[in-house]
């Protein structure tokens, strides 16, 4: 087939809802978006495990200790999940880590914000993964297969994070001033970055029209901000907190939540890596990677060694050179 | 804590798998691979799981005997200081490299493993059960972390240096593991066929014939055992550890999360 | 340095058919099937776990679907729904 009849038959199962599969063909523009998205996705997933694993060992009871463990284990698995679904497009996972190691590949801002307290767990939970379950549901839909499946995973599983956060806001808000306090301050840091999350306005964000056109983004960003914006509205009034923006108010013409200004200026300074944490962020990925070298290269050494059948006395370790 | 006979047992194990699992979730976000960033993450869920259970039937006896409710497992865990904890020093030292914290979790899974293996069948039915769930997790760890500590000794030849000093650093804490102590020889004397002494013996063999495998030096049998842990008596880390662990609960006391 | 690819399958309970999950990425085949335990059965989803490496997976060319597929199309009379019974036969 000659690449218009392919181009002609991809673009009949877009209009028609049909999978894309990793062996089938697709415009080299296709590839590379789902690879930059679905990868941007799954470094957020592993960069995002950090300011949450941050009070692992400070969670202040054992059953908040094991549900923020097995919270930041699922953002692994997740992590996993889309790293594998980005490779069925031929790229390799430790190409992909070389990238966001050196800062060719973004992940989400939110993520070089620092935790400060307790509360931040809470916070982020609540309105970090509301915002990514917002973005994420219509991604179970998206054109392409290995990405839409990974979704529909990462999405079951995800559905008790939210939850739990605002259950940790919840004990706050139900608990003494002070830890009230902790749960107000922890909105008022989380919720600005939380609604840039979903990106640059629609006129600024250069990808979306061609994503939405290939169905590998099902809503435009601030559509999906809007939603957001209503979803919390409504419950942050069960907290008896308050959402740090005055303009914030319902508007029975629209049927939806006015909100202020987003602070753009912060948004593209933390894109382009001046956000609080940025550095340390990609520092322990590093020192993850660079401290794990000499496992991964023991462990196909150890692989190699037991498929070529040396019997193990004479597998003279001092000849096995790195 | 003292009055039940059971209560300085059961926070042994609790103490002991708490400061475990605390530890290795340290490593969550930081693994060598995202695969095994998780497979250590569900070990460090599962001795801290193996802990409430412990702390919630210590906690349990305690208020039976009161009657009163003020003792939970987050009383046990977040309100005792580092004399009070019982668990062994091997648990509480610091992760070190991958290969010294596999190594960790292999010596002490395998004692688990035995001791859980015992008390399925105690006469204290509580007990028992406990060890019967917790059995089946520490079967495994035991599994998969000696699978580590053989591709890591008979890896590469950095591999192979890294575990045999794991291994120098971390065997003067395993002799600890079989120095019976009075709450011990209390709860072990209550079932006829348990002996500490045997299970040294069982968990030496086992040891030993993992650590050939993995090409590593076999550690002396006359080598100096550190020891207090049991007691209440431990290495600087503990108080770092809780510290860390129990920052919330002292700062902001007698609050619910 | 990478280790090799696996695809993961897994049998949700018994009497079912292993059903492709997902990859990851180990060392030996011991890795990859105690990895897809911690990957994929954290919630109680599998009682058994096939890997295999995906490198030695092959599989049918998509180009050529319409060839390979498309001719089971016109063979309706292998399906009993191509037969009429009269009504006296009630189940067949």
């Amino acid at each position: 087939m000659d690449t218009e009849a392919l181009q002609q038959s991809f673009d009949e199962k877009i209009d028609k809802d049909i999978r894309i599969e990793p062996k089938d063909w697709m415009p080299a523009d296709y590839r590379k978006t789902l690879i930059r998205q679905i990868s941007q996705h799954a470094h957020s997933e592993i960069v995002g495990m950090l300011p949450e694993a941050n009070w692992i060992t400070r969670a202040p009871t054992l059953r908040r200790k094991c549900i923020l463990i097995a919270k930041v284990q699922d953002e692994a698995g997740h992590g996993l999940y889309l790293y594998c679904a980005a490779e069925t497009l031929n790229i390799t996972r430790e190409e992909m880590t070389e990238q966001l190691l050196t800062g060719k590949a973004k992940y989400s801002s939110i993520f070089n914000y620092p935790t400060l307290s307790w509360a931040d767990m809470g916070a982020i939970g609540w309105l970090v993964d509301g915002a990514a379950i917002i973005n994420q549901i219509p991604l179970c839909r998206t054109s392409y297969g290995p990405y839409a499946r990974g979704m529909v995973r990462i999405c079951k599983e995800e559905s008790f994070h939210q939850r739990q956060g605002f259950d940790i806001l919840l004990s706050l808000c139900r608990g003494s001033e002070a830890q009230k306090a902790m749960a107000q301050d922890a909105l008022n840091r989380w919720w600005w970055p939380s609604l840039m999350m979903f990106g640059p306005r629609d006129a600024d964000s250069p990808h979306t029209i061609q994503s939405m056109k290939w169905k590998i983004k099902r809503f435009t960003n601030d559509e999906l901000r809007q939603k957001f914006v209503d979803m919390c509205a409504q419950q942050v009034e069960v907290l008896g907190l308050q959402i740090p923006d005055p303009e914030l108010k319902w508007n029975e013409a629209r049927g939806h939540y006015d909100f202020g200004e987003i602070h753009w200026d912060e948004f593209w300074n933390v894109v382009k890596g001046n956000g609080p944490c940025n550095k340390e962020r990609i520092a322990a990925r590093t020192k993850a990677h660079e401290d794990g070298e000499w496992v991964r290269r023991a462990a196909l050494a150890y692989a190699q060694k037991q498929k070529s059948g040396i019997p193990e006395s004479q597998s003279a370790k001092a000849t096995i050179k790195d | 804590m003292h009055g039940d006979n059971t209560t300085d047992y059961l926070l042994f194990l609790a103490d002991s798998s708490l400061i475990m699992g605390q530890r290795l979730s340290e490593w969550t976000g930081h693994g060598p691979m995202l695969e095994q960033d998780i497979a250590i993450t569900n070990i460090s869920l599962d001795t801290i799981g193996q802990a409430r259970y412990f702390y919630q039937l210590a906690a349990k006896r305690q208020n039976e005997k009161t009657g009163k409710t003020e003792i939970t497992e987050d009383s046990l865990a977040y309100l005792r200081d580092a004399h009070q904890y019982r668990n062994l020093l091997l648990t509480e030292l610091p992760n070190g490299d991958w290969g010294q914290t596999i190594l960790k979790i292999y010596l002490y899974a395998n004692w688990q493993k035995l001791i859980y293996g015992k008390l399925i069948y105690a006469s204290d039915k509580d007990i028992a059960a406990i060890a019967d769930k917790a059995l089946k997790e520490v079967q495994y760890h035991t599994s998969w972390s000696s699978d580590w500590v053989r591709r890591l000794g008979d890896g590469t030849s950095e591999s192979h240096e890294r575990m045999e000093k794991a291994l120098e650093y971390l065997w003067p804490y395993t002799g600890e593991m079989f120095m019976e102590t009075d709450y011990e020889r209390r709860q072990y004397e209550r079932d006829k066929d348990f002996s500490l002494d045997t299970i040294r013996k069982e968990w030496t063999e086992e040891v030993y014939h993992i650590l050939q495998e993995a090409t590593l030096t076999l550690p002396q049998a006359d080598t100096f055992m550190h020891k207090g842990g049991k007691k209440g008596v431990h290495t600087e880390y503990l108080g770092y550890i809780l510290a860390e662990m129990q920052f919330l609960q002292r700062a902001y006391p007698g609050c619910e999360w | 340095m990478e280790q090799p690819l696996w695809e993961v399958f897994i049998r949700s309970r018994q009497g079912l058919d292993h059903k492709h999950v997902g990859s990851l990425h180990a060392a030996d085949a011991k890795m990859a099937i105690e990895s897809a335990r911690d990957v994929y059965t954290r919630r109680m989803e599998g009682v058994s776990i096939w890997v295999v490496e995906s490198k030695h997976i092959h599989a049918s060319n998509p180009e050529e679907a319409g060839s390979f597929f498309d001719p089971a199309e016109d063979k309706i009379y292998r399906h009993p729904t191509f037969y009429k019974l009269p009504d006296e036969v009630e189940y067949m």
